[in-house]
């Protein structure tokens, strides 16, 4: 299991680099490259269908963000007034981190969870469904009411992008409009 | 400087991508059909079909893409992956209750086995592939009309 | 328990990030690097130690696997969390559209 911690103190480091940088195309890219030690603890931790899934998606949220911030750079200038946040921000992480840590002692101990439902999955998965992964056999039968769930957000949220990049509206009443984005 | 970016990339990259593009369709729906035997799914096939086009996009320049995938035939996909999504949930309900397996199971470890689960992974891909595809296109013709009028 | 402590703190960094910093983009990361710690501790909670993929074989008779409901409610919150993401971008674009900037600080003193 050493290899799990390392790689979790990577993930921890990447990301105080992507915080600290003052360009943003290399913390675009320090985020990348803790989304992808992601995938690769997911494949240690013996999930591999999630393993595809998040480095396809982070390659796709990579690319949205690189098109966002092309050309565009960062002048970077502190006021005083900013160092009274950072100390609160710092003090309420502080107490965050208190309270988390008394409420983790109550958790299983790491490697021995109580698998009171997903015994029966294992078990009866095979014969009720006929799937043999059992992950897509639960998402798409025992569970398939939040697959429903997950779709209807997906198409929101496709909605939502096409409303706030249309170009109508921004037009006076007896201008010609013209769809250049439909 | 955009009108160059509009055109795509650089020869060796549009010489590549017709050999590519063909290869990551395939992986993706190689995922989503067998997403019942092998890890994957539904979800993971349809973000590599998206991520397809987006390699056809980001080496021609949005005009040879859009010529592939026109406006209407990407909500069209959308759409049809929804409706195909609740029409199997909707059968279901004749014979018993919302989302009944009622294909039969067939034999263990074959690709047509497992009821309903392969077309609900095929109905999702389409979804997932086209509505992430069309979130692409929307953004990246946002960025090119502010572009434009600078 | 130490492992647990690393994933917090992991999410620690995004939500320090999200607090402190002045850049719409810089935000944006800082909620990328938080949903990372989060579906990341989903999936060490649901680990057994010498387990398996849930994934049965024809060949081989596997008797323990990992826990697999966490792992299906984490592969749906993985694509949300792009859906998320991407709506995030849209309006990131569209106030640098309107105000010429990315800076919180200067988006509070133009009006209109």
């Amino acid at each position: 299991m050493i290899e799990l911690y390392i790689l979790l103190v990577l993930m921890i480091v990447g990301a105080i680099v992507a915080i600290e940088l003052k360009d943003l195309l290399s913390a675009v890219i320090s985020t990348g490259a803790v989304g992808l030690v992601l995938s690769i603890v997911f494949l240690i931790i013996k999930a591999p269908d999630l393993a595809i899934t998040q480095i396809v998606v982070e390659m796709l949220c990579f690319i949205i963000l690189l098109r966002a911030i092309l050309k565009k750079d960062l002048p970077f200038s502190k006021t005083d007034s900013w160092l009274f946040n950072t100390f609160v921000a710092a003090g309420f992480i502080a107490m965050f981190l208190f309270v988390a840590v008394k409420a983790f002692k109550d958790l299983p101990e790491f490697g021995y969870p109580i698998m009171r439902v997903a015994n029966i999955y294992l078990k009866e998965g095979l014969a009720k469904t006929g799937a043999s992964n059992l992950v897509s056999s639960i998402i798409l039968d025992f569970r398939a009411y939040d697959t429903l769930g997950e779709a209807t957000i997906l198409f929101t949220a496709v909605i939502g992008v096409l409303t706030i990049v249309r170009r109508i509206g921004r037009k006076k009443k007896d201008e010609i409009v013209e769809e250049d984005d439909e | 400087m955009s009108k160059e970016q509009e055109k795509g990339m650089s020869l060796i990259v549009k010489v590549i991508t017709p050999f590519t593009v063909g290869l990551i369709l395939l992986y993706g729906i190689y995922i989503v059909l067998h997403g019942h035997i092998s890890p994957g799914g539904g979800f993971a096939g349809g973000v590599i079909i998206a991520l397809s086009f987006v390699h056809l996009m980001l080496a021609y320049g949005k005009e040879v893409a859009l010529k592939k995938l026109p406006r209407k035939t990407i909500s069209f996909f959308e759409s049809t992956g929804a409706l195909l999504f609740l029409s199997i949930a909707l059968i279901g309900f004749s014979g018993g209750y919302f989302f009944l397996n009622f294909i039969s199971k067939g034999e263990k470890f074959r690709l047509f086995s497992a009821g309903i689960i392969p077309f609900c992974n095929i109905a999702i891909s389409l979804k997932v592939g086209a509505g992430l595809f069309a979130i692409f296109i929307a953004l990246v013709l946002l960025k090119f009309e502010w572009e434009k009028k600078e | 328990m130490i492992i647990y402590l690393l994933c917090l703190m992991l999410f620690c960094c995004g939500l320090y990030c999200i607090l402190v910093k002045r850049n719409i983009i810089k935000i944006i990361l800082g909620i990328t690097i938080a949903e990372y710690a989060v579906n990341l501790f989903f999936i060490l909670v649901a680990y057994r130690m010498e387990g398996r993929a849930p994934i049965l074989s024809s060949e081989v008779e596997i008797v323990n696997m990992v826990d697999p409901l966490p792992q299906a409610l984490v592969l749906t919150s993985i694509v949300i969390g792009l859906a998320t993401t991407t709506m995030l971008v849209a309006i990131a674009m569209r106030i640098y559209e309107k105000y010429g900037t990315f800076d919180i600080t200067k988006i509070k003193e133009l009006k209109g």
